[in-house]
């Protein structure tokens, strides 16, 4: 039920409404709950709205975060 | 896809699970629970306990609410869906849980109830502006993250003067849920399990924040780790966890800090605030009644309530008392100690609620979970042979 999947956003349409795709399925959402939602970004798609908006720049670092765990004391 | 495969690293689970085994301390075990039914999911499909060392365990929690919706309220939605002038929208997962006497949602449908199945609140509010003769209700469930979907349907609706669209509200909270396993009354009928830690809720937290989980930190002395979906996330706040209860910490710490931060989506809680206000008490399924655990509409938007528009009553319906979906819900049964499990009860015909929905316990153990049981018996079988 709480399951929600990162989209990215391709066009930003009247009424606080977006086209997102997921790789390459095309649906017409809700920004009505997100601010500044520009084409480009990856938004948290939850039952038709978007929840909130994906940090890219928090995204590396938790991958760079999860790489430097996987090392152990090593790193 | 970007944001998803890149945390489905199998070789990297590995090596992460490779220090969980480092860190935890063999003289210890460690239980942990995972609240979501997202993250129970991840946890059977990508096999994440097979992974850890055997003093890690993980406990199934209530997070699925199609799973903690009791009886009543799926036999109400019943009955108002069968009255001919209303047609009753409702999410997917809904249409298959078990109501009184063997009766569903979909069972209703089938009898001649219109019944719809919506993916959102605004396909709703589309069928009640094209069909202004039929008084559409939506069946409004979930936790923090689908509250706001309904609190922007109902500004929608006011927006649009639509007079024949009402909400039947089952939202749920969280935090109190998470309170209740640790010390309501229940706890001592149906035993308890030692908990060390707590993941904490991924999508829902992209609403409300890690903050609220603090209190909780402090008070019950218990870890926090808000943690994504995919199995990198669960396994790296599975490290997490390990480590703090190792130092003797009680922290909130956000594995999920793409999409999470303290405060969450305080446009979307405004939202919220402004159309619901907390219940006093409402009926969890396996957790009974846990004081401010749900919401209701506010007062003054009675008119846009189906409970007060049609008088609708929640009659007192018990589960069936061989299912254990209550002990499962709370972490002290797994899904194969239950009777039914496997045996009338599968996804096809499930008995309880855990089996409805893929996010609920028995359904992950089902789809997932056994088959592996039944390898690692055989591998045993082996050994000892």
């Amino acid at each position: 039920m709480c399951l929600a999947i990162p989209v990215q956003v391709k066009e930003v349409l009247p009424d606080n409404m977006a086209k997102v795709t997921l790789d390459g399925v095309s649906k017409v959402i809700s920004t009505a709950l997100v601010d500044d939602v520009k084409p480009g970004d990856y938004v948290v798609l939850h039952v038709g709205y978007a929840l909130a908006k994906i940090d890219p720049e928090e995204t590396e670092r938790t991958l760079a975060l999860i790489r430097e765990a996987a090392l152990g004391d090593a790193a | 896809m970007k944001y998803i495969d890149e945390y489905r690293d199998g070789r990297l689970a590995k090596d992460i699970a490779l220090q969980i085994t480092a860190a935890a301390n063999p003289a210890h075990s460690y239980h942990f629970m995972e609240f979501c039914g997202g993250h129970t999911h991840a946890i059977s499909r990508y096999g994440l306990e097979d992974l850890l060392p055997s003093n890690v365990r993980m406990i199934h929690g209530p997070g699925c609410p199609v799973c903690v919706l009791p009886i009543g309220r799926i036999d109400a939605a019943i009955a108002l869906a069968m009255r001919p002038e209303i047609t009753l929208c409702t999410y997917g997962d809904l249409m298959r849980v078990p109501g009184s006497n063997g009766s569903s949602l979909l069972k209703a449908k089938a009898a001649g109830g219109d019944i719809r199945m919506v993916y959102s609140t605004l396909d709703a509010l589309r069928i009640a502006e094209a069909e202004p003769d039929r008084e559409v209700v939506f069946f409004a469930i979930g936790f923090e993250t689908t509250t706001p979907p309904t609190a922007l349907a109902l500004r929608f609706a006011i927006d649009k003067g639509l007079r024949n669209f009402s909400i039947f509200c089952n939202h749920v909270l969280t935090p109190a849920a998470i309170q209740n396993i640790l010390e309501s009354p229940d706890v001592r009928k149906l035993g308890t399990v030692k908990i060390d830690g707590f993941i904490g809720p991924a999508h829902v937290s992209t609403v409300i924040g890690t903050e609220p989980y603090e209190f909780f930190a402090e008070e019950f002395q218990k870890p926090v780790v808000v943690a994504g979906f995919e199995p990198l996330d669960v396994i790296q706040a599975i490290l997490m966890l390990v480590r703090q209860v190792n130092d003797g910490r009680h922290e909130v710490e956000n594995q999920y800090i793409r999409a999470v931060t303290a405060f969450g989506n305080e446009k979307a809680q405004a939202e919220v605030a402004n159309f619901f206000e907390l219940r006093e008490s409402f009926e969890w399924r396996g957790l009974g009644e846990v004081p401010y655990g749900a919401l209701r509409l506010r007062p003054q938007y009675a008119i846009y309530d189906a409970e007060k528009r049609f008088g609708m009553v929640t009659p007192a319906a018990k589960d069936n008392p061989a299912c254990e979906c209550g002990a499962i819900l709370r972490g002290v049964k797994k899904p194969a100690d239950c009777k039914l499990f496997g045996t009338v009860c599968t996804p096809d015909t499930p008995m309880g609620s855990c089996m409805v929905s893929s996010e609920g316990a028995c359904a992950a153990h089902w789809t997932y979970g056994r088959f592996r049981e039944h390898a690692k018996a055989r591998e045993a079988g082996r050994a000892v042979a």
